[in-house]
């Protein structure tokens, strides 16, 4: 009797460690996948600055500043590395591009190629999946590091050696300074 | 703040309706084909007659439900004569960038993009499974709306894929025109073979009439019946998908701003028929009884009163601004 009262708790707790287990591994491919969303919304970004910067820069003769800004911070966010310090260097880029953005729109000449509206979208487009890409790593993030720090959970997680998720996220008070600005349109 | 939907007891929930719905489509069919036998083709037990066209219906009912599952979007696309997007015409390009973005902020496969050609603006979403789902929007919304407001009625089509609203909806779409086909089928059935009545042993007594008159009018309200389940299906799913796709572009007042447009811009969605209503954002047919409160309205519209659904909006909107 007692034996099998054993076998029977080794059993529950040897099932409560593999389905532990996997769900932690579960979570933690999530999280890979989510990063590669983003990651791949970041180099469409990449890509689709120089076209746009060729494109307006005729125009934009007295904006070389703001123009240059764009250029560097591009440069900069290529060689970030780990999710930290990308979410920084990505951060100055977005905001490099919104001053283009605003600065385009008085250009009226500008505006109105095709081509440049066309570029403009694309921006709009892949700026706002970088958002919600970062919204969504983020939540399945926080998920995926709440489960490694709560009992009991947590044992398995410390045990197996599974490393917190980083958050891509920027400082409160520099989401705060950001210019707001109107994208769509 | 209020707690936020639960998108996985809503999804169970759709998923157990899907499968109720094809249970009693196939009932109804079985049901069709007992009538069928016991009045005209003199379905006796004890004379051991073989009961072919209750196993034929039900047959139909499970190959056609099993069909309309697989097919998934493909009718309705045909139905509406919708296109894919058309990538060099710029509104359309923008069309799908924002179906992507919304489907990254749903963590969802990217449903296709299609556009119907008509004036009226309206949009639908259709599929049984997240990853062959469809979002079409007609060329009047690229017209009228913003891209913001575009991007809230994207999120709002993206949140019926997401909790399976779509699956059970065009389930339904499905097996309601089969219904209404069948239902058809049978009365004329009745017309043609009413003299073989007499013939069969439940034709002669009191008791074998009015099993008859039930069953006939059973028959009759099938597809009224089916239509109002269908009705009644979306109307309570439209406020949800409002307030989840708000919450995936965190900007209620677009989506309310949308409706607006939508709504008076008031002329009938001629692209889209009886059968595929309870599918759109907005109801596509200019019922203005979607807008009257009260039990009929309640029964027969297939959308709750769009000032209704604004003002929800605005107060999600109001509570994002006070901070917590």
């Amino acid at each position: 009797m007692g034996l099998t009262i054993f076998f029977a708790i080794a059993g529950l707790i040897t099932l409560w460690v593999i389905i532990t287990y996997n769900g932690l591994i579960s979570l933690k491919n999530q999280v890979l996948n989510g990063w590669k969303q983003i990651d791949v919304q970041l180099k469409r970004r990449h890509d689709l600055i120089p076209n746009l910067v060729n494109s307006v820069k005729g125009e934009m003769k007295f904006e070389k500043e703001t123009l240059e800004k764009v250029i560097q911070a591009r440069s900069q966010a290529l060689g970030a590395t780990g999710v930290a310090d990308t979410a920084k260097k990505e951060d100055v880029l977005s905001n490099a591009i919104g001053k283009l953005l605003a600065v385009v729109e008085n250009y009226p000449n500008l505006k109105a190629s095709d081509n440049v509206k066309q570029l403009i979208e694309e921006l709009t487009s892949t700026e706002n999946k970088i958002g919600f890409a970062r919204q969504f790593y983020n939540d399945i993030a926080t998920k995926f590091n709440i489960k490694q720090q709560v009992f009991p959970s947590n044992i398995i997680a410390s045990f197996f050696n599974f490393k917190n998720a980083e958050l891509f996220e920027i400082t409160v008070a520099k989401e705060r300074e950001t210019p707001s600005v109107d994208l769509n349109t | 703040m209020e707690m936020p939907l639960n998108i996985y007891e809503q999804q169970g929930k759709n998923t157990r309706a899907t499968w109720l719905v094809i249970l009693v489509f196939i009932i109804f069919f079985a049901l069709l084909g007992l009538g069928l036998d016991v009045f005209f083709l003199g379905f006796n037990p004890p004379d051991n007659y073989f009961p072919f066209a209750t196993l034929f219906a039900i047959g139909v009912a499970g190959f056609s439900a099993y069909i309309s599952y697989k097919d998934g979007a493909n009718p309705v696309i045909s139905a509406t004569y919708a296109q894919p997007v058309d990538i060099s015409n710029f509104k359309e390009k923008q069309f799908d960038n924002i179906t992507e973005e919304m489907a990254i902020s749903a963590g969802l496969p990217k449903p296709g993009a299609y556009v119907i050609a008509d004036p009226d603006p309206n949009a639908f979403a259709a599929g049984t499974d997240q990853s062959n789902s469809v979002i079409a929007i007609t060329t009047g919304l690229l017209d009228k709306l913003n891209r913001e407001e575009l991007q809230a009625v994207v999120a709002h089509e993206i949140s019926h894929i997401k909790n399976y609203d779509t699956r059970l909806m065009t389930v339904i779409a499905a097996l309601v025109g089969g219904i209404a086909l069948l239902s058809e089928w049978a009365k004329r059935g009745f017309w043609f073979s009413s003299k073989s009545v007499r013939k069969s042993k439940f034709g002669k007594g009191g008791a074998g009439a009015l099993l008859l008159i039930i069953w006939l009018v059973a028959v009759i309200l099938a597809p009224i019946i089916a239509q109002i389940l269908a009705m009644l299906v979306s109307r309570k799913r439209e406020f949800l998908a409002d307030a989840s796709g708000a919450e995936l572009t965190r900007n209620p007042l677009a989506l309310a701003e949308a409706l607006k447009k939508i709504e008076f811009s008031a002329e009938p969605t001629r692209s889209i028929s009886y059968g595929t209503a309870h599918l759109c954002i907005i109801d596509p047919l200019g019922r203005r009884l979607n807008n009257k409160e009260g039990i009929v309205a309640e029964i027969f519209s297939s959308h709750p009163p769009v000032v209704k659904r604004i003002s929800a909006l605005r107060e999600m909107a109001y509570r994002y601004t006070v901070p917590k």
